[in-house]
């Protein structure tokens, strides 16, 4: 069969997966396949856009002539390989497992504000019915709220050391603010000499936030807005400051914006941000807005005018300019942040109003 | 950019430029630290040692203002040492002959002379960029911030062209563009030279085609004007500019020279600012007209590697703000303007994509989140991730321009004997009129310093993180300094985003003859303890 050329399956490598057979290409993981095949295997440490870590052991799977499970997201498809994603005695060991670190964890239930990825454990909790598991012990602890950075909370007593945030720190951002400090028991998630984040090589891109299962790194400046009654919207846009043009869903609770979550499909950054993306959309309804139309007074100051008014005057100005001194005495300047739409009129406003092509933009910086 | 954000963890070897990336555009440069993982090489010039600088493998420290001369010197190893893409040159290039004789006399050593980095440096920089199997270049503001911008980004190509390091994957010429939308204001034809799509205001069908798609009989075939000479002309007796509509720009901090553009604004008839906030700017307006935020409302930009992307409104406008757009269309309805009766956003860019070629396949409901890179020539096109594919624009050959090293507009002398650059930070953007009222921002950046050498701090009598002063022939600020060794020694930087401590009060010595982009980058101060 290898051998013959005429069959175009020949070459094609197979796996079963509960019971169905597939194709995969060479290098794919056996959770990868069975994405694919719409499997929903649990998983805590993974992260589809980092190295798979194998630290939960969550996503374990049952192998046809393998004694024990295997991690489905470090192990690699193999040809002829026979999988049960979902067999019972493994699924009695995921809920083990689980009960055993929710015993650990201080909160299951976190607000979602906290980030992108905070809901994962609690909804793996639900799903296995293992919050009141045999290790259900006293739940101690406040958060560790001494790094007084404006952006970050660091909760560590909801970490499961997963090493997500620092993989991404590391392997997206190619920063390496955050490291492991300790092992096995009293590992904890830290900074360079427990410092606080200002002072390490921490950009505040919010990587670690979003990418965090337990809400242990959390988004301080989304919680302030915790005890609105509302419901979170979100609504898919594009980041306001830089040309790289990052898709990000804006968080509003009613009419009030209280946070970002970078985009994991955004065709330009997928998922990724940098600080001000993640942080600064708070600009928009700064109490300096203007509201209103002004019109400047013979004594220097301004005076609120309605839009009829303001308008009139606006082009009223224009006209008396054409009058006077022709049409080329009129200029146009445009945004290089506003929208398309704000861009094409300014243009057309010149070009068509007075036949000149007396229109610029801010192009620097 | 030629080719897409996604490739940039692909080439082989990147030539940075001028480009504080990891500052300016953190996210891009994550892609790039990718492509370092993978063992790609990194050449980085720049006067600073940036954080990019110190990622790289060879960092050229050049003296400000002296890329040409380093692009030269490259050029000229890189035919010296036979690693010119003979193939390349001699299918899809023209003027190698001309270009090839013009490079004799541009010498590493005489290069090492003006740039201030030894001969050697420059010769690895061109041999690595030479044998590149993707050589990929990236630049910012740092190269066309410059009297000589235009210069700096055709020998930049030339290098590309010598090396056939274009119109693939992993390689290409790749500006990366500074504010969000500033490609799109050139998409749009907020520009003096072209309509909409890049239309040249000075071809015959392109007036013909506008004359009447704009019902505008009077049109000016050419007879363009960019911003700097309309700032100069404000108030004139003689063809003077008198009125002026500006949308959002914070002209007066962000323009070189602000005493002269203050002036020029105040010498106006009649100004009318449409703009978020009260800024420097619109508080020398007649009429402020608030506009809409971001966020507030629906629209399209299109980022630095050409995607067309649709903005969201989440919530309402502001008191009484409205969008741009519909500012805009309201002025020029009660002028008698023709073809303002827009709906909504959506019917605005409709307009602009049935009117230009590059977005002709292009609508409000099919791009999506960002389905497209222009030029997407007609509907069902997949549009243009990389440019220059198999052909350069309109399938002519990619020329080499003949470009000589000219100094920056103003040296260092014995009055002015320190070079002042300027820049971005990370954590504010541009005048900070948005990210200054974000909050928390202050507990990372909340003043500007002026970045001096440790051992010019000494030499010059300064205490770290006192103030000192800095004049140029402009103008005087004052300002903290701070020792750091990110400055190479003569040479001191600071950022724009400070409104008290506006640093274009000092810069602004000149224009790029061609773009009349501001002579930004480069500014002879002399320093002082205050
Ligand atoms: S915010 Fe970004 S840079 Fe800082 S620790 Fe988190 S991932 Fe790393
Ligand atoms: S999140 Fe940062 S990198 Fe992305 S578009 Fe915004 S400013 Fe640019
Ligand atoms: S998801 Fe596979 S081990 Fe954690």
């Amino acid at each position: 069969m290898i051998n013959d050329p005429s069959s175009n399956i020949a070459s094609a490598l197979s796996i079963t997966v509960d019971g169905k057979a597939t194709t995969f290409t060479e290098g794919e993981t056996i959770y990868q396949v069975a994405t694919r095949l719409q499997k929903d295997i649990p998983t805590l440490c993974y992260d589809d856009r980092l190295e798979a870590f194998g630290g939960c052991r969550l996503c374990v799977v049952e192998v046809e002539g393998i004694r024990n499970p295997v991690a489905s997201c470090t192990t690699k498809a193999a040809d002829g390989m026979i999988v049960k994603t979902a067999p019972p005695k493994i699924e009695k060991m995921r809920k083990t497992l689980l009960e055993m670190v929710a015993s650990e964890n201080r909160e299951i239930d976190v607000d979602p504000l906290r980030g992108l990825a905070s809901q994962e454990f609690a909804t793996l909790i639900n799903r296995y019915d293992a919050r009141s598991g045999r290790f259900n012990g006293a739940k101690s602890g406040t958060s560790n709220l001494k790094d007084l950075n404006p952006f970050i909370l660091r909760d560590y007593e909801q970490c499961i050391s997963c090493y997500r945030c620092v993989r991404v720190c590391a392997e997206q951002e190619g920063d390496y603010a955050i490291t492991v400090a300790n092992r096995g028991f009293h590992t904890q998630i830290s900074t360079e000499f427990n410092n606080d984040l200002r002072d390490s090589d921490c950009t505040f891109c919010g990587q670690c936030i979003q990418t965090c299962p337990t809400g242990a790194l959390a988004d301080k400046k989304a919680l302030r807005s915790e005890e609105l009654p509302e419901p979170i919207k979100k609504t898919r846009t594009v980041c306001p400051y830089c040309a790289v043009g990052c898709s990000i869903d804006l968080m509003t609770k009613g009419d009030k914006i209280v946070g970002a979550q970078p985009a994991m499909d955004g065709p330009a950054n997928k998922g990724a941000l940098c600080i001000k993306g993640q942080f600064t959309y708070d600009f928009i309804q700064h109490e300096d807005r203007l509201q209103k139309p002004l019109m400047k007074q013979p004594d220097g100051t301004f005076k609120e005018v309605d839009w009829n008014t303001a308008l009139d005057a606006a082009a009223k100005g224009f006209a008396d300019a054409r009058a006077k001194y022709g049409r080329h005495s009129i200029f146009g300047i445009a945004s290089g942040r506003a929208p398309h739409e704000a861009a094409y009129t300014m243009q057309k406003f010149i070009r068509a109003g007075f036949g000149t092509h007396h229109i610029d933009n801010c192009s620097r910086a | 950019m030629s080719n897409p954000l996604k490739d940039m963890d692909k080439p082989d070897t990147i030539f940075a430029i001028g480009t504080n990336m990891t500052e300016c555009h953190p996210v891009a440069a994550t892609g790039l630290k990718k492509a370092l993982t993978k063992g790609a090489k990194l050449i980085v010039a720049d006067p600073r040692k940036t954080h990019l600088a110190e990622l790289a493998h060879l960092h050229l420290p050049i003296r400000v203002g002296s890329d040409v001369a380093l692009l030269l010197a490259m050029a000229h190893v890189i035919v010296r040492e036979e690693l010119a893409d003979k193939e390349f040159i001699a299918e899809r290039t023209g003027g190698f002959v001309q270009f090839e004789a013009h490079l004799q006399r541009f010498s590493p050593e005489w290069a090492a002379e003006i740039c201030e980095v030894p001969a050697e440096d420059i010769e690895q920089a061109a041999r690595w960029y030479g044998n590149a199997k993707l050589g990929a270049i990236y630049y910012t503001l740092g190269i066309t911030e410059h009297i000589c911008g235009v210069d700096n980004v055709q020998s930049l190509c030339n290098l590309a062209l010598l090396t056939g390091n274009l119109g693939k994957e992993g390689t290409g010429i790749n500006p990366m563009r500074g504010q969000n939308n500033i490609q799109g204001a050139g998409d749009c034809g907020a520009v003096p030279n072209n309509y909409v799509g890049f239309q040249p205001v000075t071809d015959k069908s392109f007036h013909e085609k506008f004359k009447e798609a704009y019902q505008q009989p009077e049109m000016d075939l050419g007879n363009q004007m960019t911003k700097v000479t309309a700032l100069n002309l404000c108030g004139a007796n003689e063809g003077g500019i008198h009125a002026m509509l500006i949308d959002g720009e914070n002209t007066v901090v962000t323009d070189p020279d602000k005493n002269h553009c203050e002036k020029a604004l105040k010498a106006l008839d009649h100004l009318v600012v449409i703009d978020i906030f009260l800024t420097e700017t619109a508080q020398m307006a007649d009429i402020v007209l608030p506009a809409s935020a971001w966020g507030e409302t629906d629209g399209v930009q299109a980022n630095t590697e050409r995607r067309v992307q649709r903005l969201r409104a989440a919530v309402p406008s502001y008191g009484d703000s409205k969008p741009d757009w519909w500012i805009i269309s309201e002025i020029s309805k009660r002028l008698g303007t023709p073809g303002f009766e827009y709906d909504s956003a959506k019917d605005v860019f409709n307009e602009l994509c049935e009117l230009s070629p590059i977005y002709a396949g292009l609508n409000w409901d099919n791009i999506g989140d960002g389905n497209f890179q222009w030029p997407v020539p007609e509907e069902g096109h997949p549009g243009t991730p990389i440019l220059h594919e198999d052909e350069f624009k309109d399938g002519k050959p990619g020329l080499f321009k003949v470009i000589g090293y000219r100094d920056p507009a103003e040296v260092i002398d014995d009055d002015y004997p320190v070079w002042l650059t300027t820049g971005r930070r990370l954590q504010a953007y541009h005048t900070r009129t948005q990210t200054g009222r974000a909050s928390g921002i202050d507990y990372l950046l909340n003043e500007e310093t002026l970045e001096v050498h440790p051992d010019d701090v000494a030499d010059w009598g300064l205490i770290d993180g006192t103030m000192v002063k800095m004049a140029s022939r402009r103008g005087e600020i004052e300002l903290k300094v701070e020792a750091t060794t990110r400055s190479p020694r003569g040479t001191v930087f600071t950022s724009f985003s400070f409104a008290d401590t506006n640093v274009n009060i000092l810069t602004g010595s000149g224009y790029d003859p061609v773009t009349q982009t501001a002579e930004l980058k480069v500014c002879p101060v002399k320093i002082w303890p205050a």
